[in-house]
């Protein structure tokens, strides 16, 4: 096989070619979403904010000690201040910063993903 | 006349059996226990004497943030859900006897001295509602208002000697103190400016002093019960040392068990610390260094051992330190989010919740071995029916 390909360099050209346009067509939608964690990252950001930001949140969100965070409740609220409070805290009160382990390309992914709603950790 | 005869005799016998099988079935609730399932809104009903689950329990709704009071007969276990679902599971069948959702969002409830009253602390509708315990109808309802018609979020509720209730206001800064001893419109009188952001409360073993977790100041505030006259005074004034606080990444829950020696054994707000205050002088007698910022710090009752686990990112550990030498004398990893811990009655066990691994470890208090493990969904707070007979529990 290898043989015969190098045998016919008008088929190199056209397997490079497809190569070409194969690795393009992958990187296009990559280029989009390109910040996207890996989706096993993504599986552990969404356990981080049902258990962990639920502590004080709600497990679904709905609030306790702290907000709800649900899609209607940040509606209308800008992704990079979402983003900062994140990862910031709030000083004065119980918001802790959570930079120490989400960078700040995955919480702008978390933080569409919470206005999309419908959270599932299971 | 023979047949009619041996029927009888057959008859006869087989109710004999029958009752005498009921009889060999019938059993003691002491010993037994709820552990919450925090994901799928169910129960698992355990004994703590063979280490077995009895029932699962289905349909208490949202379950995310949970706990659970007991019947003065040790039978009923009162569910208090997140999402205000108050559940009344008789723990002898494990059959669900009633349920209301009260509120919108709930964060714990207490039962009364009598027995009577089943109270449930709200974050929406900020505020107290009151129950019959019996009927699960609504005797009482006590909204949190401050500063003109605001409702506060409602914690650290608790039982107190006299039918009473106490609990903190989060965003007034207020404790009250709702007495039902008279009748089922209770009394209210109301501490304010007890200091900032009061996250939870706890009462004394002794149900003397009422004292109010800080989240917003460096000190806790404290209540005589005998001397309500008095006020409320500041404890542990300053013990953060004006330093910054670390970040607390889960609020720390405080409960009457935490009573050692004389001593009371308080998880520090942002700091990786235990402090541990007189019960006599409330001053500071110690602070234990631990492995992060604590949530619960549980005393085994015999009160030689405090078990402490630990806020998120360091929820895989757990302590216990040796109240003797104000030591840490273990270190357990028994994997991710360790949520709640609990001694049986006498302490010669402790129940550990490993939300991550979906199981329950026993320990052996004395050897601090494990014992044995029980599959548990997403376990979280595990509460034995012996809290019954225990005020602030």
């Amino acid at each position: 096989m290898m043989k015969m390909l190098s045998q016919s360099p008008a088929r190199n050209v056209f397997i490079s070619a497809g190569l070409f346009f194969l690795l393009l067509a992958f990187s296009v939608p990559a280029a989009g979403t390109e910040q996207d964690p890996e989706p096993k990252r993504q599986r552990e950001l969404i356990h981080l904010l049902v258990q962990d930001c639920g502590s004080c949140h709600g497990l679904t969100l709905k609030g306790g000690l702290g907000p709800a965070l649900l899609p209607q409740d940040l509606e209308g609220k800008d992704n990079e201040y979402l983003s900062e409070v994140i990862l910031e805290g709030v000083p004065g009160t119980p918001m802790p910063p959570w930079n120490v382990e989400i960078t700040e390309n995955e919480v702008r992914w978390l933080v569409r993903r919470m206005k999309e709603g419908e959270i599932n950790d299971r | 006349m023979t047949v009619k005869y041996l029927i009888r005799t057959f008859v006869f016998a087989a109710l004999l059996l029958a009752s005498s099988g009921s009889l060999a079935d019938m059993r003691g609730s002491g010993d037994l226990g709820v552990i919450i399932e925090r994901a799928s809104g169910s129960i698992q009903i355990i004994e703590t004497t063979n280490r077995t689950k009895l029932f699962s329990v289905e349909g208490l709704g949202d379950l995310s943030h949970a706990s659970v009071v007991f019947s003065r007969d040790q039978r009923f276990a009162f569910v208090f859900g997140r999402d205000g679902g108050l559940t009344k599971v008789d723990i002898l069948t494990g059959k669900i006897v009633k349920r209301v959702v009260q509120g919108g969002n709930a964060i714990g409830g207490a039962i009364s001295q009598d027995g009577k009253l089943v109270a449930v602390s709200n974050y929406e509708p900020g505020g107290v509602r009151v129950f019959n315990s019996q009927t699960l109808e609504m005797v009482a309802d006590i909204p949190a208002e401050y500063d003109g018609g605001l409702l506060s979020k409602t914690v650290g509720l608790v039982d107190a000697p006299g039918n009473k209730f106490i609990f903190s206001l989060y965003d007034a800064g207020q404790t009250w103190i709702a007495d039902f001893s008279a009748s089922n419109t209770p009394v209210i009188t109301k501490f304010t400016d007890i200091g900032l952001l009061p996250y939870d409360g706890l009462i004394t073993p002794d149900a003397r002093y009422y004292i109010a977790g800080l989240f917003g100041e460096d000190g806790m505030a404290m209540l005589d019960l005998w001397h309500p006259e008095k006020g409320i005074k500041r404890i542990l004034d300053g013990y953060g040392r004006g330093e910054e606080p670390l970040p607390v990444y889960k609020m720390p829950h405080l409960e009457g068990w935490a009573a050692a020696g004389g001593n009371i054994f308080l998880p520090a707000i942002g700091r990786y610390e235990v402090l541990v205050v007189s019960a006599s002088s409330w001053k500071e007698v110690a602070r234990i260094p631990v492995h992060g910022q604590p949530v619960f710090a549980m005393a085994r009752p015999d009160g030689r051992q405090v078990w402490v686990n630990f806020a998120h990112p360091k929820n895989d550990v757990l302590q216990v330190i040796d109240v003797d030498t104000m030591s840490i004398i273990k270190t357990f990893k028994p994997g991710r989010a360790i949520l709640h811990m609990e001694f049986t009655p006498r302490g010669e066990q402790i129940w550990v919740s490993v939300r991550d691994r979906n199981v329950v470890e026993v320990y052996d208090t004395t050897t601090l071995e494990k014992i044995t493990e029980l599959p548990v969904d997403t376990p979280s707070g595990i509460f034995l029916s012996a809290r019954a007979s225990r005020m602030g529990l």
